[in-house]
């Protein structure tokens, strides 16, 4: 009994531990800090739950393969939009049931309190609007101010390298745009083999500038060491840059690429309850209304109350106008057919 | 009977030990056996069988594809209005169970543009009744879509239907069947390039290690040992160093504010700074430095061995230096040779972390692409085929190393 009672001690630590712990997911970063503080923490000290908070760099691979061996590590991830789509129908998340979400704190009933993308999938809630744009260095640039999206690819008038992430999206829709598309049509062109070569050609132009990079937080990081004089990047990471490091940083909003994120329950965890109240608490007006801290717009309108308006013009919401919305239905057709067409050029 | 031999019983008595002693060390052993089989030999059966045996949309759609393999392929018709009737019953079978997604991935694989059509058809489909599924799905269907009119798309169907499928080896290799079933290039051509451009990278790493390692190794072994021990720190300190931190200095040296490029300008030597980081030659330069101990330490052990007074009796017999190192000091040396290239050649071929950190778009090699395929583009049968060429590849190389080298000339230490 003596050697028993310390293993029965252990049993029982870990018991409690596994019943109320859930493990979150989302990208890191300045958003992953802004999400502990205003969604995890929050959450922790009311219901007494404890959160693991773990880093991906998106993709649906990592939980296809916890969802195909059994092996659920992760309950709630933070999902692009643009892997959102094939994440559910492939039957990787689970559905989440959009009417038990809680009415906005001004009494609006969520299913209008929320924008209509955000609830627009069946496995997720929307958490944030975020965009993808370029931002120049005031310090290194040459040539002037660039202001468009074909000034990007403008190296003559801005010398320079451009740091682009290494994956189709985005790149072949800018291409495009710079090479005057009208940003309606960007997706049908792009569907056809023709509009495939020109976007190709077009980025071929710059091929020699092209800095490439994995991870949004290199972005801010080249921008900064001189590795590149405008990069492409997720707008919060530029926001932040500049906000609490103060760096010369301008953002172009030109035909940048927005998109949502979403909460989504991995399929066959055993705490999709306790899943479903962290979402219900984290897409709640109060905790959204936390996101424009690092520039990215909460998806439910009653957050905005609590939004200091000085951020606002700030947000990616502000500039719809200038933007297109990133198609996962586009991606997810063409996603992987692109890729290796883009690792091909890449080789070239 | 002389006193000298063995009686009966104790020739028995030891063969009986013998055997008591090879099962003790069989048993020693079998944790390790065992481990190996659970860690490394069941992983890799499991990829090469999950590179051509790919039953998922076999599984899907069975009937379908039941009543699809009386069409004609190669003809120009549309399969009969009963296959598509069955089709259309599966589909929202599928689309009901969650799983539409599963045959859109798998056939858009095929044929790019058809995941939407199939996902977007399901939907529609789940509000219908079964009744009139059976009486009028094929015109439902076609009529949703303009593009289920397209052959090519039940051709894919069909293909992706097959469960045993040579077509992720085809695609290393860069070919594909075409609708008559011919095996023909691809329109995008890409793997067989980079394993080419792998193996180049590999091989310029081996010869670089070995021309660096040579010499380093031949003072180390012949200086007092005092100096060797401390100039051996100075090998294994990097070795025992983290491989992530020791790429990422790499990237604090080669950039273009880096290092070298500062040095350079400060100097005057450079008015522009050289590029270097996301290159080839950054991918080369960092992986040589990374796998120079894998070279050193086969080398220096060997080097050790030789006993010096062979180098000197061929001197003292009349022979110039180097002639003598040549004939009589480097053939000895050719063991530890041969295991560090080895070693490193085979390590750096499917080297993955350091062409990912430092290598950029051309510095890039064929372990990048495998992880591309796990990590982004979910296509796991087509890294498995991948991972499989690269491993017959280096068992090949090896093979092609036993017969003109010999692999019992390896010497490790």
């Amino acid at each position: 009994m003596k050697r028993l009672l310390p293993v029965l001690a252990l049993a029982s630590v870990c018991s409690i531990a596994n019943a109320d712990q859930l493990t979150a997911v989302s990208f890191g970063g300045a958003y992953g800090a802004a999400q502990q503080k205003h969604m995890l923490d929050p959450f922790m000290k009311e219901t007494g739950h404890k959160i693991l908070f773990e880093n991906y760099s998106g993709g649906i691979a990592e939980i296809k393969a916890q969802v195909e061996s059994g092996n659920i590590l992760w309950d709630v991830i933070d999902v692009e939009v643009i892997d959102l789509e094939r994440a559910c129908s492939e039957g990787l998340l689970e559905v989440i049931d959009h009417d038990s979400l809680p009415p906005g704190d001004d009494g609006v009933p969520a299913a209008e309190d929320f924008s209509e993308a955000a609830l627009a999938n069946e496995c997720g809630v929307g958490n944030i609007v975020w965009t993808v744009l370029y931002a120049y260095n005031n310090d290194t640039i040459k040539g002037g101010q660039p202001s468009s999206i074909a000034d990007f690819f403008d190296t003559k008038t801005y010398p320079g390298k451009r740091a682009l992430r290494k994956r189709p999206q985005v790149n072949l829709e800018w291409a495009l745009i710079a090479d005057g598309v009208p940003k309606e049509q960007v997706y049908e062109v792009l569907e056809t083999d023709e509009g495939q070569a020109r976007a190709f050609a077009k980025l071929a132009t710059i091929a020699d500038d092209i800095v490439w990079f994995d991870s949004w937080s290199q972005a801010p990081q080249l921008l900064n060491d001189g590795g590149a004089v405008m990069v492409q990047s997720a707008n919060g990471r530029i926001f932040d840059a500049i906000q609490s490091e103060g760096k010369p940083f301008e953002m172009v909003w030109d035909a940048h690429l927005y998109d949502l994120d979403v909460w989504a329950i991995v399929k066959g965890t055993k705490k999709k309850d306790l899943a479903m109240e962290f979402i219900r608490f984290a897409t709640s007006s109060k905790p959204l209304s936390g996101m424009p801290e690092v520039a990215y717009g909460p998806t439910r309108n009653s957050s905005y109350a609590y939004v200091d308006k000085a951020v606002i013009p700030k947000l990616p919401s502000s500039h719809l106008d200038k933007g297109v919305k990133a198609s996962g239905e586009f991606w997810a057709d063409y996603g992987e057919s692109l890729g290796e067409k883009f690792n091909e050029w890449l080789l070239k | 009977m002389d006193n000298n031999s063995l009686s009966v019983e104790e020739i028995l008595e030891s063969k009986r030990l013998l055997k008591r002693k090879k099962r003790m060390l069989l048993a020693f052993t079998m944790p390790l056996l065992i481990f190996v089989f659970i860690t490394f030999i069941s992983p890799i059966a499991t990829m090469l069988y999950r590179s051509v045996y790919h039953p998922t949309v076999s599984q899907l759609i069975p009937l379908s594809l039941a009543e699809l393999s009386t069409w004609d392929e190669a003809g120009d018709q549309l399969p009969n209005s009963q296959a598509l009737k069955q089709f259309a019953i599966e589909l929202q079978g599928l689309s009901k169970e969650r799983l539409s997604g599963k045959l859109a991935e798998e056939v858009n694989r095929l044929k790019p543009g058809s995941s939407s059509l199939i996902k977007s058809s399901a939907r529609k489909l789940k509000k219908k009744s079964l009744e009139e599924l059976q009486q009028s799905g094929d015109t439902l269907l076609l009529g949703y879509s303009k593009k289920w009119q397209d052959i090519n798309l039940w051709r894919a169907v069909k293909r992706s239907g097959q469960a045993f499928t040579d077509s992720y080896y085809l695609t290393t290799f860069d070919l594909k069947r075409n609708p008559a079933g011919e095996i023909e290039q691809r329109d995008t051509q890409i793997y067989l390039k980079l394993y080419w451009k792998s193996l180049k990278i590999a091989l310029i790493i081996t010869c670089l290690t070995a021309l660096l390692a040579y010499p380093l190794a031949y003072y180390l072994a012949n200086a007092p040992s005092k100096i060797a021990n401390r100039l051996m720190v100075l090998v294994l300190l990097p070795f025992w160093t983290s491989l992530l931190v020791r790429t990422t200095s790499w990237i604090a040296i080669l950039q273009t504010n880096g290092v070298v490029n500062s040095t350079l300008q400060a100097l005057g030597l450079i008015d522009e700074p050289f590029e270097m980081l996301y290159t080839q030659f950054a991918t080369i330069i960092a992986m040589t430095h990374i796998l120079l101990p894998f070279m050193i330490l086969p080398l220096y052990s060997v080097m050790k061995n030789i006993d010096p007074s062979y180098f000197r009796a061929a001197l003292s017999l009349g022979a110039r230096p180097v002639p003598a190192f040549i004939k009589i000091y480097l053939p000895m040396t050719i063991p530890g040779v041969s295991a560090g290239a080895l070693l490193v050649f085979i390590i750096s071929i499917g080297y993955y972390i350091t062409p990912a950190i430092v290598g950029g778009t051309e510095g890039q090699m064929i372990s990048n692409i495998i992880a591309f395929h796990m990590q982004s583009s979910n296509n796991w049968e087509l890294a498995a085929a991948l991972g499989s060429l690269l491993l017959a590849l280096i068992i090949a190389l090896y093979w092609v190393y036993d017969r003109f080298v010999g692999v019992n000339n390896i010497k490790l230490g």
